[in-house]
């Protein structure tokens, strides 16, 4: 399939169709989907249908994938769960409508976490997705589909969500970049919550300036949205397109490099990617983030807060899966959640509720909101001495199917360089750097001031000319 | 019974009300804000809960409120937050009411009112600004439950009172004077039946001059006037006999029962919902400067009070009667039209209550369609100032007016209608009567005094009622003495 940008200039070129790409791409879908799991529905007829004369824009003719947690009217919606069994979408996420718009092609429904929650896509109602470049091992999450199904060439750019590094570590798993926009740069209207005040959609691609094309689509403030700020968008594209290094603050959180906290591999490749940085002329000094470790904690706890909330919409009456055989209105409701719900998510409501029970609230709650306010403001005092954060994504690289599943602390852990970039609202962009001993991609990621995704796209496409990830071939 | 608990104890009563907001839209949708639509068809995403619908603030919401809490010389939060309260309930489709918790829009301020011919003001703690819950419908013969999302995101604004209200009647009176304000700047029907007007009254006792107040019990479902004071009053009557009994009011919910005449319990505080109350993460902050309040404040109409002491010193009214006459803004502007056409503003006064009010069902919408208007009305009352007609005629006219819709003129020329003020030719019709009523005037003349207003009567029917009043009764006074 190849890049979005090259697609483009063959379209242009009349090298190939629309219609052909599609054809070629539903083939490669039709074969290794049954493998991978990354879509639970394609849009095979629909897809080819608009190939024939796709909308004129930016993304004429580029398939898109999509995550089930936006819609996209009139398709099914499920967020990998049960409960939402045969729920249509009654309209379009803003950033379908946009996509659509721009004249991409949506080639379906991309396999997640359950409602987003889980960092190796297994939390899932209709199987885990698997990694293409190794079939025993997790895609991540919990946007796992939309990573897999990028690096497999079963689509050329995808939509994901990061809430603590859904985006970012799926895509660090399976070798592809991914963006985590800044909190208020896109629309959530359309996009089913996790935590409303950590969730943001992003593209996921195969470099820099596919990644910045779909963002370029997306961004914007949006009505419907009451948290999209009213700030200029930027010209990502053109920023992917130059790319430069040169005299390029770098910041390296001290708390981010603590000894044994990165697996050897990824220590090296990381060690090794600074160096093609500063040979490249960016500037590196050391900051600090003194309240990183309370990351995890602070996360969960907001991030449930939120979910207990935002999940208790399901409750059968109005769409969705519905109990049999209740007894009472209260009835139907527990048993629809009790059936409907897998049990992460069951776990996070749990949590959530807890913590926003009266008695509980000030210890729990509003102590989180507390700490997140001091991480966010280390972030931006770092952010006056640094134009961006170089950091790792995980301390490792793909685990086993089923290693982490019965050890929810441990699952959780996995997110620890992820959810501070959610918690301060900032942007970050994942990108692999290199593969490990075993072949498994190594991500790291940008982080940026607030808004300041033109420049992570500069930084980015100034390292892929410095050490250019070489993509394995892969045939799954 | 009441009258003996209330020598012996205080009661203390807060009133919280709700008013569903007359806005174009809903307050965290798109959808219509329409009464009585068919079920289900004034929604949009957001007030169904679909997943992924984010609410989004009406302005126009918004600014009605801040009209309100001006109205009632509220401090205007400069920042004020919203909050989810969860609950799991069928009409609640999100699970959850976006409201204005521990940060609302507006602090402090006050109702007042005419009470016992003096001017009460009520304080108030808050007024916060809320979505309304959709509605179930319960089909028991079907043995099925329905809900109906059109009410679902309808704006509310709760007023929230200090426990300052001292007995049922004053209750009802500081719920009247809110709904007024609400109805002058026509932001709420103000109509407790239909529910887009709603009371809950916390209710409590305590030993006369004591400082601590009783526990309080919270009254819900009062669905009128009358019902606000009967629940108030059975609440008394119920937390006396428990404290005679020398035990403990206990803080719970009642529900009141207006077919039955009695409260039931519905939840003690132990039983009280978590609300699990946190800021609403989809929305900013609702930010209010001192500019917009300005522009809010301008759009303000004079407000009941204001205008009911103009009448008390522009037209000499007394508070009752400016009370009455700015029972709505269509009364009290049909009132200042007569009054400064026909230049008699007791006249006036006086003929707009007894005469066009008994015609009148409801002040709010009535005065839309009615006729005679005020302009005719104050012709027509010129005519009793010009002598052209008597009061009663007046009064004849008037109802001519009503069914005909001429001009009082127009009326007073076909029927060629004018009082007779000649005494000459009073004082024959006087003089026939008495002539062919011997025997009353013996009577009379040995103490009947009330055949004064049979004579009188007699006379106006020979003359078809067009004899000057007072022309008459003193000629007939002059001619009884045998002058």
């Amino acid at each position: 399939m190849g890049r979005l940008v090259d697609l483009k200039k063959a379209y242009a070129d009349k090298k190939t169709s629309p219609r052909e790409t599609l054809l070629d791409l539903f083939k490669r879908i039709e074969k290794l989907n049954p493998k991978l799991n990354a879509y639970l529905e394609i849009f095979k007829e629909e897809a080819l249908k608009a190939s024939d004369n796709p909308r004129a824009g930016s993304l004429s003719g580029i398939p898109i994938g999509i995550k089930d947690m936006i819609s996209i009217e009139g398709h099914e919606l499920n967020a990998s769960s049960k409960i939402l069994k045969g729920y249509r979408a009654p309209r379009s996420a803003t950033v379908t409508e946009k996509l659509a718009n721009a004249g991409a092609i949506f080639t379906g429904r991309l396999n997640c976490d359950e409602f987003a929650m889980g960092s190796s896509n297994e939390n899932t109602s209709f199987g885990p997705v698997l990694n293409p470049n190794d079939l025993s091992r997790t895609a991540g999450g919990s946007s796992g589909g939309s990573a897999a199904a990028v690096r497999a060439d079963l689509c050329v750019g995808s939509l994901g969500t990061d809430t603590g590094g859904s985006i970012r570590l799926p895509a660090a798993f399976c070798g592809t970049v991914g963006l985590k926009p800044t909190y208020g740069r896109v629309s959530r209207s359309g996009v089913i919550a996790f935590a409303s005040s950590l969730d943001q959609v992003g593209p996921l691609a195969d470099d820099a300036q596919d990644t910045a094309e779909i963002f370029q689509v997306i961004a914007g403030r949006d009505e419907r949205d009451a948290t999209t700020l009213p700030v200029a968008t930027g010209d990502y594209v053109g920023a992917a397109k130059i790319g430069n290094l040169k005299g390029l603050k770098v910041g390296l959180p001290k708390e981010y490099f603590v000894k044994g906290g990165l697996s050897p591999d990824i220590e090296k490749l990381t060690q090794q990617s600074i160096e093609a940085l500063k040979k490249e002329g960016a500037v590196f000094s050391e900051v600090s983030l003194p309240h990183t470790d309370y990351g995890i904690a602070v996360y969960y706890l907001v991030a449930t807060a939120e979910a207990a909330s935002n999940l208790s919409r399901y409750d059968g009456i109005r769409y969705g899966k519905r109990a049999k055989d209740f007894k009472s209105m209260k009835d139907l409701i527990v048993k629809t959640r009790s059936e409907g719900f897998g049990a992460e998510v069951k776990r996070r409501i749990m949590l959530g509720t807890f913590a926003l029970s009266s008695g509980y609230f000030d210890a729990y709650y509003s102590k989180a909101q507390f700490v997140r306010s001091k991480i966010q403001q280390e972030f931006l005092d770092a952010f006056q001495k640094v134009d961006v954060i170089f950091a790792p994504v995980s301390p490792t690289t793909a685990f086993k199917i089923g290693e982490k599943s019965s050890d929810p602390l441990q699952m959780y852990l996995c997110d620890i360089y992820t959810v501070c970039v959610n918690l301060a609202g900032l942007p970050a962009l994942s990108f692999p750097i290199g593969d490990d001993a075993k072949g498994l991609p190594v991500g790291a990621q940008f982080i940026g001031a607030p808004f300041a995704e033109e420049t992570l796209f500069s930084a980015l496409a100034g390292f892929e000319k410095a050490a250019p990830y070489k993509r394995r071939s892969l045939e799954c | 019974m009441l009258e003996e608990i209330l020598k012996k104890y205080e009661v203390v009563i807060g009133l919280e009300v709700h008013a569903q907001l007359k806005t174009k839209t809903k307050l965290m949708s798109a959808a219509a804000n329409v009464y009585g639509a068919p079920p289900n068809s004034a929604v949009s995403t957001p007030c169904t809960g679909m997943p992924g619908a984010l609410p989004t603030l009406n302005k126009e919401a918004v600014a009605v409120a801040v009209q309100m809490g001006l109205a009632l010389d509220c401090e205007i939060q400069p920042v004020s937050i919203f909050s989810r309260k969860h609950y799991f309930y069928p009409d609640l489709p999100k699970g959850y009411q976006i409201s204005q918790y521990d940060r609302p829009y507006a602090l402090k301020g006050g109702v007042s009112f005419f009470y016992n011919n003096e001017r009460k003001t009520i304080n108030l703690t808050r007024i916060h600004l809320e979505e309304d819950a959709g509605k179930n419908l319960h089909f028991d013969d079907r043995g099925i439950s329905l809900v109906d999302l059109n009410r679902s995101s309808v704006p509310l604004i709760e007023i929230v009172s200090e426990p300052e209200i001292r007995s049922p009647l004053e209750a009802a009176a500081y719920l009247k004077a809110l709904r007024l304000v609400l109805r002058y700047l026509d932001i709420c029907d103000g109509n407790l039946e239909e529910g887009n007007f709603r009371c809950d009254a916390n209710v409590s006792l305590r030993i006369r001059g004591a400082s601590a107040f009783g526990t309080r019990v919270e009254l819900k479902n009062i669905n009128s006037f009358r019902n606000l004071e009967k629940a108030i009053n059975y609440e008394i009557e119920r937390q006396h006999q428990v404290i005679e009994a020398q035990e403990k009011v206990i803080q719970e919910t009642r529900l009141w029962d207006a077919d039955k005449n009695k409260s039931i319990s519905m939840r003690s505080k132990e039983e009280a919902a978590d609300y699990r109350y946190f800021p609403e993460p989809d929305l900013l902050p609702l930010r209010i400067s001192s500019a917009y309040i300005e522009t809010q404040k301008r759009k303000l109409p004079e407000l009941p009070m204001a205008r009911m002491a103009r009448f008390v010193e522009d037209y000499a009214r007394s508070p009752y009667d400016a009370e009455v006459l700015c029972a709505s803004v269509d009364l009290a502007n049909y009132f200042e039209v007569v009054a400064k056409s026909a230049g008699d503003f007791t006249m006036a006064s006086n003929f707009i209550q007894t005469n066009v009010l008994a015609k009148i069902a409801n002040v709010e919408t009535d005065f839309k369609s009615f006729y005679p208007d005020a302009k005719a009305l104050g012709d027509l009352l010129l005519k009793v100032i010009d002598k052209t007609l008597s009061l009663n005629m007046a009064k004849e006219v008037f109802e001519e007016m009503l069914s005909s819709k001429k001009l009082a003129s127009q009326i007073i020329q076909e029927k060629n209608l004018f009082q007779v003020t000649d005494e000459g030719a009073l004082k024959v019709a006087l003089q026939k009567v008495l002539d062919e009523n011997p025997g009353q005037l013996t009577d009379y003349r040995s103490g009947k005094d009330k055949l004064f207003g049979f004579f009188m009567g007699q006379a106006q029917k020979a003359l078809q009622g067009k004899a000057s009043p007072a022309v008459l009764k003193g000629l007939l006074e002059r001619m009884l003495k045998g002058e």
